[in-house]
């Protein structure tokens, strides 16, 4: 039998070993002076270094996080449980939350990416809702090497091996190619969920005596430290750390979900609280569900379902083993539970219960291991204002003169951004993921947002995930209103009211004052739009230290966002339905090229002063789209965006391969700017009177949908001809041919 | 007609088929556990899609020992209705209800999209509403659809006439002979990869797979009252 030594008291002290898993020296001193009076031994200092950890506690973070605006008329749940829920009307509400996964999937991007998928999906059935999509939100490096194709390969298997297996529909999301996630990719996925009001739960252990018990998998070694793993940044060693990398099994969070929500629906007398085991594993699950309660708690670790031998309770602890939950249930019902969970083939074990003096106990082989304040844990780690500096480049690109592009022939440069692999089709991706099952998919992957209906209802969700990091690397603060206009803008082209948010807000290492400066200053540029847009931000996470070896990645909130149609029968799409329709241009075009993909594409970086952008014209413009098309004019809508104008029109047509007659007065090069607040609708032609009499100065005609399946596009430069067809053909090709071609 | 649902450990469409039933025919559905020892008053059986335990070791291997399986076996021998979707498909072979084996698609990558399919026997009672060669939009969702037989079942297939659909357009996993869905001789168990379930509203992109379920409800309700 292998002994374990672990250090005493004295020697984490005198050798520092808390330093290695994360804790300051002050903090330290914090644990031992104030809070304890003592030492903490080994154990008790590894639960304060994860409960303390960024990944935890967002004592970076907190700052900025109270700039959001998080209340609505309609907010039931703001952040702070599993997930935000907003009300819908009829006493059903959505539940959403989207959450990242990147450093795991960087060591191990299959597992990484699927106990991603796993993780979240817990934190929406954990709050007594049904999990009815996903969306995944994913950043890799160039495609010109084989390990980001590994890479990407690997992420998106192991999405869809999750996602598929258990059989919530993948419906949405995006993927973004950028030099500055090669080492670090961002892989982050969102859960969106359904609930009736009489079944919101909370993760909370109340009522002395009651009973805790243990759910799921059984407990390893696996992701010891996940949580502090994740909260710091990647050296060229970051092999070493592959043992803290979780594994999934899709199949037991199957049967653990349908146990759970039939637990929650069926035996709401017995269900006090329930709570997902996610990051920092047993430790973080039950000490917040104490701390919300005001109790104390005392488990019995020799208890705890082990898979593997001779475990300390350390390891118990931070175990980071994947589809495990914890509920509170009133004494006595205990055999209930068990019942329940046998007919799933699961094991549910009682493993401690509550008290009421606000401690924290651990027993392990009948001694005391653990005995701490439980608020100290869950709910005081110390708080930081990080130092905030404006980078250097940023008073260079004000300085800078605004790119021009240099463009010969339209047609080669849009038959080059068309095979960008930013926004090249994604089809050979999505396909992959099981988009439809549950029979509720009424528009999937590959349109501006998807639409879920609510069955029983005329309504359905839309909802999305957005975020161009190009603009918030020039402006964090505009770029990150532009990305929650991004979104929303998205959500009404689909036919939805835009509802509220949840963000992953993927940064590099806060230390630095450059990187500290863009959170906080992204974070004003999302308060402000999520304020003027009515969408309060419901929950998120924060993913710090995104950084390999010193470089960090775009400044990358991603944006995920749920909106409501009211009826089915506004469901819009992006392509072109039919022939003799009319074009129009919503929005203004101007010369806006810094940060572009064509920008990208002709200087291989971005740079200068980001272009303008205006929320409350973004707003004006899109509430005239929804009334447009909830008025039953617009035959499809779609964003404009990366690649501009001509890449929107393509892609509109691309689905159906019709052909369009456009004449624009601009030059050719704008066919490729980026400016914001721009949609591409198509009208039928007797509406055509009521659209520009609503619109106004905001839209014009630009020209009509054909059938001749060729591309005309007159500016005032240049005709731009070419077949739709041909087009289609290398924007579907074009990451398939990257994924296989040799470096 | 009543019709029971199978929960397998892992099954996921078995909502969308207890919808295609209900709300596509009007006919009652039920979920029945895959524990059942009896379908008694059940006038059908419906296997459903998924990932029945976790497609572990092989789909559908572990599932063809469940105990509601002897009852399956009964209402196949017995006449009445017997149908498997994607996993449910996937067990029924398991199970040795119909001949062959669903290996690993050919591209080896899981795949979702809607699929052309041809109805090569429109004979049988659960596709006498459509056209002989008739073409169908029904999605496709599996890692493991590509279906497998030696050349001596192939042949038998033929001349029984037991391919009841075919890959029209492209063969999306590598199936012999295109193979997308087939029946048993006595002509009361049917398997295919497609999800007919996921096509019985305009709403989600076909409807096409409507016709089969009221197919199945009209020619075996017939029988149910002759007997």
């Amino acid at each position: 039998m292998k002994t374990i030594f672990e250090p005493s008291p004295e020697l984490i002290r005198d050798e520092r070993i808390y330093a290695q898993w994360g804790l300051t020296d002050e903090e330290y001193q914090l644990i031992s002076g104030d809070i304890l009076g003592r030492l903490p031994n080994y154990t008790e200092t590894g639960l304060f270094s994860v409960m303390w950890s960024e990944h935890c506690s967002y004592k970076n973070s907190k700052p900025v996080l109270r700039k959001f605006p998080t209340d609505g008329p309609h907010v039931l749940q703001g952040p702070g449980e599993g997930a935000g829920i907003v009300d819908i009307g009829d006493n059903q509400a959505v539940v959403f939350k989207a959450e990242s996964h990147n450093h795991p999937s960087a060591v191990e991007p299959y597992e990484g990416a699927a106990t991603g998928v796993g993780g979240i999906i817990r934190d929406i059935f954990s709050m007594g809702a049904r999990p009815i999509a996903m969306l995944d939100s994913l950043r890799f490096g160039e495609l010109d090497n084989e390990r980001t194709k590994y890479l990407l390969e690997e992420v998106v298997a192991g999405i869809g091996g999750y996602g598929n297996c258990i059989g919530i529909p993948t419906v949405g999301g995006e993927i973004g190619f950028d030099p500055v996630y090669k080492g670090n990719p961002l892989v982050n996925a969102m859960c969106v969920g359904l609930i009736d009001h009489k079944d919101i739960q909370k993760g909370q252990a109340k009522g002395v005596g009651n009973t805790i018990m243990y759910v799921g998998a059984k407990t390893g070694r696996d992701g010891i430290h996940g949580a502090t793993f994740a909260s710091e940044e990647f050296s060229d060693e970051e092999e070493a750390e592959r043992s803290a990398v979780q594994v999934g099994d899709p199949f037991m969070e199957k049967l653990l979900m349908e146990a759970c929500l039939e637990l929650i629906q069926d035996h709401s007398d017995i269900l006090v609280g329930i709570q997902d085991m996610g990051a920092a594993g047993l430790v973080s699950s039950s000490s917040e569900m104490a701390s919300k309660a005001g109790s104390g708690l005392i488990l019995n670790l020799d208890d705890v379902p082990q898979r593997e031998t001779n475990m300390t309770p350390y390891e118990m602890m931070l175990s980071e083993s994947q589809e495990r939950m914890l509920i509170c249930v009133t004494k006595g019902t205990e055999e209930r539970v068990k019942e329940l969970f046998s007919r799933y083939e699961l094991d549910a074990v009682t493993i401690g219960e509550v008290t009421d003096d606000g401690q924290y106990r651990l027993y392990h082989h009948g001694q005391l291991v653990a005995d701490l304040p439980v608020d100290a844990l869950a709910e005081d780690a110390p708080e930081y204002q990080k130092d905030y500096t404006e980078p250097e480049r940023i008073q260079q690109y004000r300085e800078m003169k605004a790119f021009e592009p240099k463009i010969d022939k339209a047609e080669d440069t849009l038959k080059a951004l068309l095979q960008q692999p930013t926004v090249a089709s994604k089809k050979s991706v999505f396909e992959t993921y099981d988009s439809m099952v549950r029979t509720s998919t009424v528009v999937g992957p590959g349109s501006d947002a998807a639409v879920v209906r609510i069955r029983g209802t005329k309504k359905a969700l839309a909802m999305t995930t957005d975020c161009n990091a190009r603009y918030l690397y020039l402006n964090p603060e505009r770029g990150g209103q532009m990305a929650v206009a991004e979104a929303a803008r998205n959500i009404v082209a689909s036919g939805g009211e835009p509802l509220a948010i949840t963000d992953c807000l993927n940064y590099g290492n806060p230390d630095k004052p450059e990187v500290f400066w863009e959170l906080w200053t992204s974070a004003d540029g999302i308060s402000k739009a999520c304020q003027t847009l009515g969408t309060p931000v419901i929950s998120g996470n924060v993913s710090l230290y995104n950084e390999t070896s010193g470089e960090a990645v775009y400044p990358t909130p991603v944006i995920g966002m749920v909106g409501l149609v009211k009826d089915l029968d506004h469901v819009t799409t992006s392509e072109f339905k039919q022939a003799g329709d009319v074009i129009i241009a919503v929005g203004e075009t101007k010369a806006d090229f810094n940060g572009t993909e064509l920008q990208k594409m002709q200087l291989g970086k971005i740079e200068g002063e980001l272009f303008d952008f205006d929320i409350e014209k973004e707003k004006a413009v899109q509430d005239k789209v929804l009334k447009a098309i909830r008025s039953g004019w617009v035959q499809s809508a779609h964003d404009c965006s990366e690649g501009g104008l001509a890449v929107a029109l393509m892609e509109a047509a691309f689905t159906k391969e019709l052909g369009l007659s456009v004449n624009l007065d601009m030059p050719k090069e704008w066919l490729f700017s980026e400016s914001p607040s721009r949609f591409v609708l198509s009208i039928k032609a007797e509406d055509i009177g009521a659209v520009e009499k609503l619109f106004g100065s905001d839209a014009s005609v630009i020209g009509e949908v054909t059938d001749n399946g060729m591309a005309s596009i007159q500016t005032t430069d240049q005709l731009l001809e070419c077949s739709v067809g041909e087009l289609k053909e290398l924007w579907e090709g074009a990451i398939p041919c990257l994924l296989k071609s040799k470096v | 007609m009543r019709f029971a649902v199978i929960q397998f450990p892992g099954s996921n469409c078995d909502v969308d088929l207890l919808h295609a039933i209900i709300d596509g025919t009007g006919e009652e559905a039920e979920y029945v556990p895959h524990t059942a020892e009896s379908l008694e008053g059940f006038d059908g059986v419906l296997l459903p899609g998924g990932f029945s335990y976790g497609d572990y070791l092989r789909s559908g291997a572990i599932s063809r020992f469940s105990a509601v399986m002897d009852e399956v076996k009964r209402f196949a021998e017995e006449g009445k209705p017997v149908f498997g979707t994607c996993n449910g498909f996937q067990i029924l072979v398991e199970a040795g209800l119909l001949p062959g084996a669903l290996q690993r698609n050919k591209g080896l990558h899981f795949i979702c999209r809607q699929s052309e399919l041809k109805v090569v026997n429109n004979t049988t009672r659960f596709t006498s509403a459509y056209d002989k060669d008739e073409q169908l939009t029904i999605p496709i969702a599996h890692g493991e659809g590509n279906y497998y037989c030696d050349d001596e079942t192939l042949k038998e297939l033929q001349e029984n006439n037991q391919i009841v659909f075919t890959y029209a357009s492209e063969n999306p996993n590598g199936s012999v002979a295109d193979i997308a869905g087939i029946i048993n001789k006595k002509g009361n168990v049917l398997g295919m990869m497609p999800h007919p379930e996921r096509a019985v509203e305009d709403l989600l992109g076909s409807s096409d797979g409507l016709r089969f379920f009221q197919s199945m409800v009209q020619n075996f309700a017939k029988e149910t009252a002759d007997v």
